[in-house]
């Protein structure tokens, strides 16, 4: 039986963080951050009612996506899903465990499945959290990004250090065995000793996997407006702090595996590799995206193109999934059949990602042809340039071919 | 048709300086002599080329045949020749001005005289035309036509205080200029029976008849069978066709005589046979003598043209194949460059006739060029008595074998008014002129002559001209000879390779400037690779100039998510997309806009 992967996409946050360009949107007032440090209310009690019934309607939408696609994956087993955002821990008591509930009625969920669901701190109670564990979900992704309160403030976080930490301290109380926490670094104003001191606190409450990003200023968003305000790392910093990142992490016992991602021994998650790996998996909500048997398509990320395509579902229950897939043919959807040659692409671009790279004998369990007979020009070149290197199995980036990735990625597009 | 009476023909031109209205005259006169409703008339008629009216300068000689009722109740035959605007075209306009009897001085009635003013006015009167001046653009609130009347007076030395009043663009006072033609132009001289004496002024290529010469007889007869033959080139044909000029139209007519403007089609393939200033006489029964001024023209400026995708090679030979047909000045040969590959070394005129070329090649043929840095013919002098003429900077001998070198002098005239003539004669200064003399027109406004190094001017000097003048001085110059010169090739490495296509010839005590800023600019250009490069500009192996690519620090994406593989893809494919438009010299990948962007180094 064929593996499968659920990502659930919950777009609502309390306010948008200042570097944010994803699909997401704020629910709460602006002014209510000031008051909150003092308050230690949770954002959650000043959702208005009329956004708590908009987040409920969009819950229920997405019941009704996992639902009644279901028939598409029978043949699937489930072996991780994945609440993202935006922010899932905004969510009220009982949607999450109302979602997990539908996947576990609806799929083959694997005993074993990795189950995670991103939280940020300031949006999270011990109640959640013991509806968490109530629904089977065995890992939590938690949005640190630093342990400097300056530092939180200046990219727009509404939390504190200390909120996390609470946080963390009640998660580990509760069972949680298996935590993540998303660090950034290059931050505004940061320097190299301020983003050590994150990693040495972050690593001081031995979490089991940390996610270390480099902060990208993308066009059309605040920070970037306010670009000119601070000093940001030049990339000679921002490289050292990538490489104290791996030595100092892997001092602490974590080792790297993908581009920005650690973890202990036994603990690389597994939904992320399934991206990189090329598996099967599939996405529900808001522009959601999937790819499935080699096939790529994309929800609708307008709200109401979205609502639209969910409710047309259900007209055309009766008559199977064709209608779903004949859906996802127009336009809207960008549905994408990958060629043989588009495969071998991203098997090499997405593969490189991983530290262990790309094996060969995957390369030709996938496609009967051999890596070196089909890239072996480029390979040889790019080992020759230092960014690449041969393995036991195969090719993988070397240390300056991280720096340089997406150079060293763009080779293997064909012309 | 009607035998024509010689004494009613009229063949004349418009001599002015740019902008001063020429081409609006020319389409009021044939508007006004009714062989065009106004409705019919596309703004210059005479300006055939697309990029003629996008410029607003003529590029080629146009000729058009009118027909005049004349107030003495007399029909007259007007041949109207537009002669080329730009100084690049000094020898046609030469020819041109030469088939005819009488010129139209055009001034404007704001700016009065200006550089091109003289300078066209003199070739006019040296050609012994009757020149009677126009003052145009009455209607512009700043027109000053009793100023420029004394100006005309006072400068060129010719009667202006009967000179028609006219607005062109607005059609006034166009009469009062056709009268002017009857009167104060002569008719035409010379005899239908001398032997044939035939100049011709200018000549195009049709796929269908040929070449399609056009020229003024002088003396005698030609028409259908008449076997010619071409006093200079030695060409030999015969006539299939004859006739004369409508607008946009050729009108075949049964015989040419003397004092007729008019063609002639002989089934010639290539306009080389054809030459410009070129006397056609019959076979059979020769003139004594040819025309005097013919010349054969020379390329002044050279530059390297390659297609930006190689595989195009055979396109632009084509192209550049076809365009010659009709343009007899236009040099190519083959060549190849280390850098850019497959290509040709081009001459032209000036760098006015190269951009022409080069626009026609990318709009008409749809050639993406790369373009090296135009330059000059350099005389080189060897050690063993030889010598070059050098078009190509990387086929410079060895300094040790070089004796001397020499490069192109100009003689240029320069008007200005007095309030700039400060930073003109700086400019000069600084483009290595040789100052001559300064001449007075009027109190406001002097005629600065230099002397100046042709690769001083030939590419960005005319703008500078303008930007410290306001825009207020006008240029002309003509080749006065060669000169002897302290000359050095500069030469360009890249990662430690010469990169051949960005060499060129410069003055020694320039050397230094020019290659630090063309050092500066690659280093614009050149993109970070995985490694440093060095950009250094060497003279005789020596290094002036240095500047550094530094390699590439970081180029990676830190956080990816699954839904973003499609972007992900596109960005790393547009990154790849870059490196195709790329030259690689060594293990370098060079933009093509770096070869480009070197050739304007004074932008600031």
């Amino acid at each position: 039986m064929e593996n499968l992967s659920i990502y659930i996409h919950i777009p609502f946050c309390v306010r948008k963080c200042l570097y944010c360009d994803f699909l997401s949107f704020p629910v709460c007032e602006e002014e209510d951050a000031s008051e909150k440090k003092y308050l230690g209310k949770s954002y959650v009690n000043q959702i208005t009612d009329k956004t708590a019934a908009q987040i409920d309607s969009y819950v229920n939408l997405i019941q009704k996506e996992i639902t009644r696609t279901a028939p598409e994956y029978e043949k699937y087993r489930v072996i991780s899903v994945f609440l993202g955002g935006g922010t899932p821990s905004l969510l009220p008591v009982g949607a999450v465990s109302g979602l997990i509930g539908s996947i576990r009625s609806r799929y083959r969920l694997a005993e074993d499945a990795e189950i995670t669901v991103e939280m940020n701190p300031d949006t999270v109670t011990e109640e959640k959290l013991r509806e968490y564990i109530t629904c089977g979900i065995n890992r939590l992704s938690i949005g640190l990004q630093s342990a400097d309160d300056a530092e939180l403030s200046r990219i727009g976080r509404i939390h504190d250090y200390g909120s996390f930490e609470r946080v963390y301290e009640t998660a580990r109380r509760l069972g949680f065995g298996n935590i993540n926490i998303d660090v950034m670094s290059a931050l505004p104003d940061q320097r190299i000793a301020d983003y050590e001191r994150t990693l040495r606190r972050v690593t001081a409450l031995s979490p089991e996997h940390i996610s270390a990003y480099s902060l990208t200023l993308e066009e059309n968003t605040p920070l970037y407006e306010r670009r000119e305000a601070f000093r940001f790392p030049t990339d000679e910093e921002e490289r050292e702090m990538y490489a104290l990142t791996g030595e100092y992490l892997a001092s602490c016992g974590y080792h790297r595996y993908e581009i920005s991602n650690y973890a202990r021994d036994g603990y690389e998650c597994r939904h992320n590799k399934v991206y990189w790996q090329r598996g099967n998996y599939v996405g529900f909500g808001l522009g959601a995206s999937s790819m499935t048997e080699n096939v790529r398509w994309t929800n609708p990320a307008h709200m109401g193109k979205y609502r639209d395509y969910v409710e047309e579902i259900g007209h055309s229950a009766g008559s199977g999934s064709g209608a779903v897939i004949r859906e996802r043919e127009t336009e809207s959807f960008a549905l994408q059949r990958l060629t043989a040659a588009e495969q071998m692409e991203e098997f090499m671009f997405l593969g490189l990602r991983m530290m262990g790279g790309v094996s060969g004998q995957a390369f030709r369990d996938a496609f009967g042809t051999g890596m070196e007979e089909t890239y072996g020009g480029v390979i040889e070149k790019l080992c020759g340039q230092g960014v690449l290197m041969r393995d036991r199995d195969g090719v993988r980036l070397t240390k300056r071919g991280i720096d340089v990735s997406n150079y060293v990625m763009s080779q293997f597009l064909f012309d | 048709m009607a035998a024509i009476d010689q004494s009613r023909i009229r063949n004349f031109c418009i001599v002015a300086h740019i902008d001063h209205g020429k081409s609006t005259l020319a389409d009021r006169i044939i508007e006004k002599t009714g062989l065009l409703t106004s409705r019919e008339m596309q703004d210059q008629v005479l300006d055939n080329m697309e990029l003629e009216r996008e410029r607003g300068i003529t590029i080629k000689a146009q000729t058009v045949r009118i027909v005049y009722n004349a107030k003495d109740g007399n029909e007259y035959i007007f041949n109207l020749i537009d002669t080329p605007g730009h100084v690049d075209f000094n020898y046609e306009v030469s020819r041109a001005l030469a088939a005819c009897d009488g010129a139209i001085l055009v001034v404007d009635a704001a700016q009065g005289i200006e550089a091109q003013t003289l300078a066209n006015v003199y070739l006019a009167l040296d050609h012994d035309l009757d020149v009677f001046p126009v003052i145009n653009k009455i209607d512009l609130p700043s027109a000053d036509p009793e100023r420029v009347k004394n100006e005309i007076e006072d400068v060129i030395g010719i009667e202006a205080q009967d000179a028609p009043l006219i607005s062109a663009k607005n059609g006034l006072g166009i009469d009062e200029v056709l009268e002017a033609v009857v009167e104060k132009i002569p008719a035409p001289g010379g005899s239908p029976d001398n032997p044939l004496q035939a100049l011709i002024f200018d000549s195009v290529y049709d796929p269908y008849k040929g070449v399609i010469v056009f020229c003024r007889l002088m003396e005698g007869r030609v028409s259908k069978g008449t076997s010619i033959k071409m006093m200079a080139t030695g060409a030999t044909a015969e006539v299939v066709e004859v006739g004369y000029f409508g607008p946009g139209q050729f009108i075949p007519c049964d015989e040419l005589s003397a004092g007729m403007v008019g063609y002639l089609t002989a089934s010639i393939k290539n306009v080389k046979d054809t030459a410009v200033g070129d006397t056609v006489t019959d076979l059979n029964r020769p003139c004594a003598a040819p025309l005097p001024g013919y010349k054969k023209v020379n390329s002044m400026v050279y530059c390297g043209m390659y297609p930006a995708d190689g595989a195009r090679y055979p396109d632009l030979r084509d192209a550049l194949e076809k365009l010659k047909l009709n343009d007899a000045s236009l040099n190519y040969e083959p060549e190849t460059s280390v850098a850019l590959g497959f290509g040709f070394r081009c001459g032209f005129l000036g760098l006015l006739h190269l951009e022409i070329i080069q626009e026609r090649l990318e709009r008409e043929y749809n050639l993406d060029l790369v373009t090296t840095a135009p330059g000059v013919i350099y005389r080189v002098h060897k050690t063993d008595g030889e010598t070059i003429e050098l078009t190509n900077p990387s086929n410079l001998p060895d300094p040790s074998q070089i004796a001397c070198m020499e490069e192109p002098v100009v003689s240029a005239e320069i008007m200005v008014t007095t309030e700039f003539i400060g930073p003109i004669m700086q400019l000069c200064q600084e483009r290595r002129g040789r100052y001559v003399s300064t001449e007075y027109i009027e109190a406001s406004r002097a005629l600065l002559k230099y002397e100046l190094p042709l690769n001083e001017i030939i590419y960005d000097f005319f703008d500078a001209l303008k930007s410290r003048s306001r825009g207020y001085a006008s240029f002309d110059y003509e080749l006065k000879g060669y000169e002897e010169s302290r000359l050095v090739k500069l030469d360009i490495l890249i990662n430690h390779e010469e990169v051949d296509a960005l060499s060129f010839i410069v003055h020694a005590d320039s050397a230094y400037e020019r290659g630090r800023k063309m050092c500066e600019k690659l280093k614009e250009e050149i993109p970070r690779h995985l490694f440093e490069i060095p950009i250094q500009a060497a003279v005789g192996g020596k290094i002036i100039a240095r500047e550094t690519v530094k390699a590439m620090r970081k180029d990676v994406l830190a956080k990816c998510y699954g839904g973003d593989i499609t972007r992900k893809k596109k960005l790393l494919e547009k990154q790849k997309e870059g490196k195709k438009r790329m030259r690689q010299i060594g293990s370098v990948e060079i933009p093509q806009s770096a070869f480009m962007s070197v050739l304007k180094l004074d932008d600031k």
